[in-house]
This record gives structure tokens, C-alpha cells and sequence, in this order.
């Protein structure tokens, strides 16, 4: 099986060591993943901003960079649900079959237990585009459960949008704001000291308002808490969250 | 040379609201209002997820409802003929209005025919699309309000914040105050010494409202739907104040948005189960009044019944948007909305708040007049999840955004700083080495901005951003430059 990688313009970005825990999770589990070199963004702000011809050809570009590969990877539900969802629609071109990493654990390769270790207090924030648009389900939790060392705590109301929405938390900066807040009291009653989603962006989001708030909670991607294989290699305490 | 007439849409949205960003600034310092709001909303919330949980068939009546308004929609012109030629035989009268200011044309003159000065109404949504209070006091007749929120939100010069729950934003002790203030102004005054407890408050309504039911002879209603098949409409409501307007009066005038006709009394079956459920959370509604044409002898025995346009057909025209009129108007897509749930639904600046307001305000009045609202979401799709009549408001929104974005396209000839910066950013995504080269720059840039890898304030129309939230700085190594340095074969 020929898998690729696509990691989203905004993990390759901001958040390398998401994509740095796919290749190494996929590489423990004894597969050989592919980045395609040509890959650049699914045109998820676009088309959500009402920009829908500015998407077309980074749409047309997603097809062909991955054409030919059997599965294609993607540590961003709502990017794989951009492709899944709107791809065929703006362009009428067949996209290439993309998963979201829980998906491609759960549902292809057929794994839950993936030999991770992570000795953390844990909450799992399931993001808006993984829940209702991918309906990941509970793919994530049977992964993160079969980590050993983990402490899995619940988290009030996980059902609640953060408040990111792509340009929404510029446009509307204050509502964004005011979810944010709330999304953050729930973080902190829940006692986790680890925030964790399968989307980078709203994790930005969230732990760019815990960080503000010097709370002491971090969040890191699903990606990177399925990778982590003993203590030792958990993150360092960082200054304040968001990333390591 | 005169420009072509614009149709009178006027009140769908508040004239001088402001756009939705704003408002909603206003509405968020009010912590007695989001309080108010998060209360009754989570408190419905609870209540629907129960009651529909109950029924193992709710998706198959969700799927039934969607069909049927799906193909009531592709022949709406066959079903309303239809239900015109059987209100007719039924001894009812029909009439047709395109705008606002014919339906308000229409009602009035029925009401001066009629030879009265005043009119009771039941709460109804396309009476308030249309203005029509406010037609009326201009024409010399009064309106009153019988639902009690309404009421409420009418005493108190206020408009409605939610489409079931109009007095939402209010509470108890601003209610009380209300009614001990402005009852007197408009009949029966408030009872001495009236406390906030909820059945005094109930109890002031109904004595003040009573005298209006028995004296007036004109009632004005909408209709939650009419049968094509039979001429029947339908109101349903918790209170019991719609069904004594409906049977008192000698004259009943009933207002209906064109998109509320079903082909057969059958369909009711459905109706009837998703629309108390989603709404109120209750297995059945208190009250379901149905009326065909008059009967000599009982009841109302003159009926007429107003078709409203008012930007529906047009409306109908777009394929993708034209869902937004199965709605049923249950308000579940305002009770899980997140964005609702802080700003409440003044911030709409339109009679349709929430969700649906969002999708169905900009298409009745034309998108450029309520450009603000497509974007007043984060797309979380908790409202498509809820909608008993499965209207994606997702998709919805995401389709008159784009249709924003052209109409802005269209009319200005410079682009706008947010349209510049999308084709600039749409320029460097299309290349990966031009992506590369960007996001050195970004590194490189952020480092000026970063303290602890965190950057705490960006300049321009970035400062939304950081004006709540750090934003993490771009590490120096790109992921593609990560692999080719260590998975790339030379
Ligand atoms: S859009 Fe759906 S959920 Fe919202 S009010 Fe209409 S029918 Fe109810």
C-alpha cells in the first residue's frame, strides 16, 4: 500500500512536529509514508471564507500530487473533511481517498493499541470538523484509551465549539473570544495538564487563550501523544502550552 | 429615468442595525444578558436531547420531514393554487402579496372593512417580517400582542431576541417591572403590589389580556402550516391565547410566508412529532388549533388568508440556499448554537435570528443587505445536527459567503484588503516554492514579534487575534525541509 502524507500548509508551518509524530508513529507501526513534495493546502480558507475560485486550483494541485497513492494521510480532521466534503463539488474532479489519522489507525491499518506512552493527565477535546463533519466517533478515545501510562480525563460539555472557526476568530474576534473563555473554564474544571485534539487549529486557538492566561495547560495533537513511547520522550514542561 | 422600484423588505432587517460584529460586542458586555441566555438556552437543550432520544424513529422522521418540504418546495406553485382553490371552498378568501407593503396593504384595508380599530394577534413571525404593527398604528389601529413573551417584549418597546422565547434576553424582575410600567398605557393595569414570582406575572398577563379577547373583533394570526389538499392552516403554542383569537373574533386574518403549505393533511403526522420536540422539548405542544374556511354558526365567520413572497421565490431560485425554507421555525438551531448562545439575537440586527436568521435574512432581503450574517458562524454544524428538518446550515452559509464575497467583487471596483490578501495568499499556496519562501519569511518575521516563542501582539487587522490569545511562534524548520533533510533519497 502506497500511503502519503498530507500534512496541511498550516502544520508544515507552524506545527512540524505534528507531521515529525505521524512519520515516526507510522514508521514504528512498520509502514512507509510518503510527503509529496508538490503538496501545499486542501483550500479550506478559501472556500470557507467565500473565496471559492481562489480554491479552485489548489484543489485541482491536491488531486494530482496525490494521485496514484492507495491512502493518503492527514493529521487535520478538518482538512480531510474539506477534501471529503467540497473537493468533488468545486471542481467535479474525484478526490483521492484521505483520512484522518484516527480513521486511517482505526479503520486501515486496523490498529488501537499503537504501543504509545504517555504519563500524562489528559483531556480530549473532540473538534468540531472530526466530530460532525469526518464522525470520527469515538476513534480517537479507543486510540488515546490503549496508551499506556495515561490518565484520560472527561471534560465537560466536550461537545462545544472552542470558538476558532477559521477567520470567524478574526471577524468576529469578540464572540470568538468569549468561547474561548469558556471553552477555557471547562479545559481547567476538567484538571487536565494536557489538551488534546486531532486539529492544530483550534488547539492554537485554545492554547493561545490558556497560554495568555498563564494556566499551565498544554496542548498537543493526538499525532504527538500516539508517538511518544516512554517517559523520556514526553514533552519537557514548556512555558506555557501550545507547543513543545 | 426612475430606477426600478426595490421591493419592500424593509423589516426583515432592522433599519441602522449594525453588522453583526458589533452588535454582538454590545451584546457580550452585558453579562446579565449572557447569563440569561446561557440558562434558557442550556435548560431547552437538555430538555429536547431527552424528548427526541425517546423516539427511535426521531432520523426517520427527521428524513420524512426534510422529503416532504424538499418536494412541497419543487412544486410549490402546484400546492398553492391548490390550497387556494380549496381556502375557497372552504368559505375563505385568498389573497396574494409580493412584498410588505402589500401583505401590510391587504391587512389593513381587511381590518377597516371590517370596521374595526383594533385587533388581537397571535405571535407570528411573518407579521413581524412584514412590520405589520407598526402598518397598522400608521393606518390608525392598534395591535395587541396575546402571546405573553411577545407580549412582554411588546409592552417593554422592545424587539423579539429568539423566535419560540421572544423575551429571552429578560428576566423575571425586569418583567415585573415592565408590566407595573406600561399594562396601564395599553388596558388593564398590573396588580397592585405585583411580585416577580412567575404566577403572579402569568396571572397579570392573563386579566390584562382577557379583556382584549372579548371585546376585539378582528384577530390576525401566521400559521405554522396550511394543507393544500383541504384548505386547512394550523397554529400551534403553549399558551392557549392563539386559540382564543382564533375561535373569538368575528374576523380572522392569517398571514403565511408562501413556504408553509403541505400537500396532505397526512403530513401533519410528521409535523406534529418534530415540531414540539425540537421546539419547546415537550412530547406534544399544549395547543393545535386547525381551522378550514367558516362554519356558519361557529367561529370566526369571515377567514382570510394572506400568501406572503416577500424575497421567497427568489429564495427558491437559488438550489443551493433554497433549503432554508423547509424551516419549521422550532428555534432548535438557535438553543445549540455557540455564537447564538453568547450574543443572543439583537445582534442579528434581523427578525430571524441564530442559525436559520443567518441562512434565511440575507436570501429574503438580498445578500449585500445583510452581508455580515453568513460569516456570524464558526461552522461547528452543531445546528445541522439539530434541525429536525436537516436544512445543512453549514453548507448554506458557506454558499452565501461566497455569494457575499462576489456581490462585494461586483460593486467595488478595487479589491478590499481582505480580498487582496486571499488572492495573495491563494498565490502562494500554489506553488510549493513559493510556500517555502513564505514561510521563511514568516519565521524570520515572527522573530521580530516573539517573546518565548509566543507572540503576544500583531499588528493591522491581525490584532483580533492576539487581543485574547498568544500565537505560537513559526519554528525555523518547516516540516518539508525537516523530511528532505532527513527522509529524502539525494
Ligand atoms: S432551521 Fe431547522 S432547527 Fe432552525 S428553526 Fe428552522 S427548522 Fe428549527
Amino acid at each position: 500500500m502506497r500511503v502519503a502524507l498530507f500534512l496541511t500548509c498550516f502544520n508544515d508551518t507552524v506545527f512540524p512536529e505534528t507531521g515529525r509524530a505521524v512519520v515516526r508513529l507510522l514508521e514504528r507501526l512498520g509502514h512507509r509514508v510518503e510527503f509529496p513534495q508538490g503538496q501545499t493546502c486542501c483550500g479550506q480558507m478559501h472556500f470557507n471564507s467565500g473565496y471559492r475560485p481562489e480554491a479552485v486550483p489548489l484543489v485541482h494541485r491536491f488531486a494530482e500530487v496525490f494521485a496514484g497513492y492507495d491512502a493518503v494521510v492527514s493529521p487535520s480532521a478538518s482538512c480531510t473533511a474539506m477534501v471529503r466534503d467540497h473537493h468533488r463539488t468545486l471542481t467535479g474532479v474525484q478526490p483521492p481517498q484521505v483520512y484522518e489519522l484516527s480513521e486511517f489507525l482505526v479503520d486501515v491499518l486496523g490498529v488501537t493499541d499503537v504501543g504509545a506512552c504517555y504519563p500524562h493527565r489528559v483531556a480530549y477535546h473532540p473538534t468540531c470538523h472530526s466530530l460532525r463533519m469526518l464522525r470520527v466517533g469515538d476513534r480517537p478515545l479507543r486510540l488515546l484509551r490503549a496508551v499506556r501510562g495515561i490518565d484520560l480525563v472527561d471534560l465537560a460539555d466536550a461537545d462545544t465549539c472552542c470558538g476558532f472557526g477559521g477567520t470567524f476568530a478574526l471577524k468576529n474576534a469578540d464572540t470568538s473570544a468569549a468561547m474561548l473563555a469558556d471553552t477555557m473554564q471547562r479545559v481547567r474544571q476538567s484538571g487536565a495538564e494536557v489538551l488534546c485534539a486531532a486539529d492544530n487549529s483550534c488547539l492554537m486557538h485554545i492554547g493561545g487563550g490558556l497560554s495568555r492566561r498563564r494556566s499551565g495547560v498544554r496542548t498537543v495533537h493526538l499525532a504527538e501523544i500516539l508517538a511518544a513511547t516512554e517517559p523520556a520522550a514526553a514533552p519537557a514542561a514548556a512555558t506555557g502550552g501550545g507547543r513543545r | 429615468m426612475t430606477a426600478p422600484q426595490e421591493p419592500d423588505r424593509s423589516n426583515v432587517v432592522w433599519l441602522g442595525a449594525p453588522a453583526f460584529p458589533e452588535a454582538a460586542r454590545a451584546a457580550l458586555a452585558d453579562s446579565q444578558l449572557r447569563a440569561n441566555l446561557k440558562h434558557a438556552t442550556g435548560t431547552i437543550r437538555d430538555k429536547r436531547l431527552a424528548v427526541t432520544a425517546e423516539l427511535d424513529d426521531w432520523e426517520q422522521l427527521r428524513e420524512a420531514g426534510a422529503a416532504l418540504k424538499r418536494r412541497t418546495l419543487r412544486h410549490l406553485d402546484h400546492y398553492l393554487v391548490q390550497l387556494e382553490e380549496s381556502v375557497t371552498r372552504a368559505g375563505g378568501v385568498v389573497h396574494w402579496a409580493a412584498d410588505a407593503a402589500e401583505a401590510n396593504a391587504i391587512v389593513t384595508g381587511l381590518v377597516r372593512e371590517a370596521g374595526a380599530r383594533e385587533v388581537v394577534k397571535v405571535k407570528s413571525m411573518a407579521t413581524q417580517e412584514i412590520g405589520l404593527n407598526e402598518a397598522l398604528a400608521e393606518a390608525g389601529i392598534a395591535a395587541y400582542e396575546t402571546d405573553l413573551a411577545e407580549l412582554i417584549v411588546q409592552l417593554g418597546k422592545d424587539r423579539p431576541s429568539h423566535i419560540l422565547v421572544p423575551a429571552i434576553h429578560r428576566n423575571r424582575a425586569q418583567i415585573r417591572d415592565i408590566f407595573q410600567r406600561e399594562m396601564g398605557r395599553w388596558g388593564r393595569p398590573a396588580p397592585d403590589g405585583l411580585t416577580d414570582d412567575p404566577r403572579a406575572l402569568a396571572e397579570a398577563a392573563r386579566l390584562h389580556l382577557r379583556e382584549k379577547f372579548l371585546r376585539a373583533t378582528v384577530a390576525v394570526s401566521g400559521a405554522n402550516f396550511a394543507v393544500a389538499a383541504t384548505g386547512t392552516v394550523g397554529v400551534v403554542e403553549s399558551e392557549g391565547n392563539g386559540r382564543m383569537c382564533l375561535t373569538l373574533p368575528q374576523t380572522l386574518i392569517t398571514v403565511m410566508g408562501i413556504e408553509k403549505v403541505l400537500p396532505a393533511w397526512s403530513d401533519l403526522e410528521v409535523f406534529l412529532q418534530l415540531l414540539p420536540r425540537s421546539s419547546t422539548g415537550e412530547r406534544m405542544n399544549p395547543y393545535t388549533s386547525t381551522w378550514t374556511g367558516t362554519t356558519p354558526g361557529d367561529g370566526p365567520q369571515n377567514f382570510h388568508l394572506v400568501l406572503l413572497d416577500n424575497g421567497r421565490t427568489a429564495t427558491l431560485a437559488d438550489t443551493v440556499g433554497r433549503q432554508a425554507l423547509a424551516c419549521i421555525r422550532c428555534s432548535a438551531c438557535l438553543n445549540v448554537c455557540p455564537v447564538y448562545e453568547r450574543t443572543g439575537g439583537h445582534a442579528y440586527g434581523s427578525v430571524y435570528p441564530g442559525p436559520i436568521g443567518a441562512v434565511l435574512t440575507p436570501q429574503l432581503v438580498g445578500v449585500e443587505h445583510a452581508a455580515s450574517l453568513p460569516f456570524a458562524s464558526t461552522l461547528c454544524g452543531a445546528c445541522y445536527d439539530a434541525c429536525p428538518v436537516k436544512i445543512n446550515i453549514p453548507e448554506v452559509l458557506a454558499h452565501l459567503r461566497a455569494r457575499v464575497v462576489e456581490a462585494e467583487r461586483a460593486r467595488h471596483r478595487l479589491p478590499t484588503a481582505e480580498a487582496l490578501a486571499m488572492t495573495a495568499a491563494a498565490g502562494v499556496l500554489d506553488s510549493p516554492r513559493r510556500l517555502a519562501a513564505a514561510q521563511k519569511a514568516a519565521a524570520l518575521g515572527s522573530r521580530l514579534l516573539a517573546r518565548d516563542g509566543r507572540i503576544g501582539a500583531l499588528p493591522g487587522p491581525l490584532h483580533g487575534w492576539t487581543d485574547s490569545r498568544d500565537l505560537p511562534q513559526p519554528p525555523a524548520e518547516t516540516f518539508r525541509a525537516w523530511w528532505r533533510r532527513n527522509r529524502e533519497q539525494p
